[in-house]
């Protein structure tokens, strides 16, 4: 419902700032424009998301995914230590974990969900620190390779369109630690 | 020879190299994977269309600039470039929306300009904010969900000043 919202006021706003710049005219090629390059845009991007999407395929029957995962779990413990003593919360977040990783936004979500449910168990509708840390976790894109993005920036002429990876990364680490940093001091500040 | 020019024909090989030592049909795998791949294109297809036309339409009526020079001096202040503020504005809400406001970015300024590629590392190290929040406390029957919303958007502007930062890190500006 939140779109219907975002979308009926940007057009709203967009006929009212029209008219009081006299571009109503642009207005109205521009939404057809919009609509046409939607279309392109989503053509020139098809080969490269399906490509990539193939190659995570590989990457999940040849076991890689649970291979992640393993490496995860020391670090799982420190971050999530009373959730990681039950080995099923702890499989399912390190499987969720490295969903994400990989970019396996569909396979990610119902591993998370599952956790997500373990650990809400018994808190009568209140979100426990280690339960709000595992939505942060997951609000924030720790994927390694961001297959969208590149078609699109295949889609637009970008010759070499992974070289922001590095970029991505960093602000990736910058953005998952800045989270959590908020989330331990509005922890320690919001008791329940 | 740079890194990035390894990456793709690398992970191609090894990945396939790995997978056919550990007997995986490589092949199958593959074009079944391309075929979720063409679903989740098909998906966005409608998404983009009509976000696409209001974003054109809100670009050419100038409230675009009108809103990116509001918030300039906020966005100035974290060394985010105002070009990039309807991308964040839509960016925790829809993941639609951003990827039709953030292509329309890097097509009008270049993918290899600065802001292509500001707007391309916010889209890749940031996600659907409430979208996920929604979802994750939906199923786990969560009510009171405290602290978690300030946090994660802490950690998206966190990823908005750290994609501007890190561009000009590695690419200049």
């Amino acid at each position: 419902m939140a779109m219907a919202w975002v979308w009926t006021l940007m057009v709203v706003l967009s006929l009212v700032f029209g008219i009081c710049t006299g571009r109503t005219e642009a207005v109205g090629t521009a939404a057809l424009q919009g609509a046409e390059a939607a279309v392109e845009l989503c053509f020139s991007m098809a080969g490269v998301i399906c490509l990539w999407t193939g190659v995570m395929e590989i990457m999940s029957r040849c076991g890689l995914t649970e291979k992640l995962a393993r490496c995860f779990r020391p670090l799982l413990r420190r971050l999530l230590p009373r959730a990681s003593g039950d080995t099923e919360t702890l499989a399912a977040v390190s499987a969720n974990l490295s969903a994400n990783l990989l970019g396996l936004g569909n396979a990610a979500t119902p591993l998370g969900i599952r956790a997500a449910r373990r650990m809400a168990r018994g808190t009568e509708g209140i979100a426990s620190d280690e339960l709000c840390r595992l939505v942060v976790l997951n609000t924030a894109s720790i994927q390694l390779l961001p297959t969208t993005v590149a078609g699109v920036r295949a889609a637009c002429g970008c010759a070499s369109p992974f070289d922001i990876l590095p970029a991505v990364w960093l602000s990736s680490v910058l953005s998952v630690t800045a989270g959590l940093l908020m989330a331990r001091l509005l922890g320690r500040l919001w008791r329940t | 020879m740079e890194f990035s020019s390894l990456l793709v024909p690398g992970l191609l090989a090894v990945t396939a190299v790995y997978a056919l030592g550990r007997k995986v049909d490589v092949y199958g795998a593959l074009t079944a994977g391309a075929g979720e791949g063409l679903r989740i294109t098909v998906r966005i297809l409608p998404a983009l269309v009509g976000l696409l036309a209001a974003v054109y339409m809100f670009r050419a009526s100038g409230a675009m600039d009108w809103f990116a020079r509001l918030l300039s001096p906020a966005l100035n202040a974290l060394g985010i470039p105002p070009e990039t503020a309807a991308l964040m504005l839509v960016r925790p809400v829809s993941g639609s929306g951003a990827l039709a406001v953030g292509s329309d970015l890097i097509k009008t300024c270049g993918p290899d300009s600065y802001l292509g590629r500001v707007a391309a590392v916010m889209l890749g190290s940031t996600e659907t904010t409430f979208y996920t929040i929604a979802v994750y406390f939906g199923a786990a029957g969560i009510t009171r969900t405290r602290y978690t919303v300030p946090a994660a958007l802490t950690a998206d502007l966190a990823g908005f000043a750290a994609a501007a930062f890190s561009v000009r890190l590695f690419f200049g500006s």
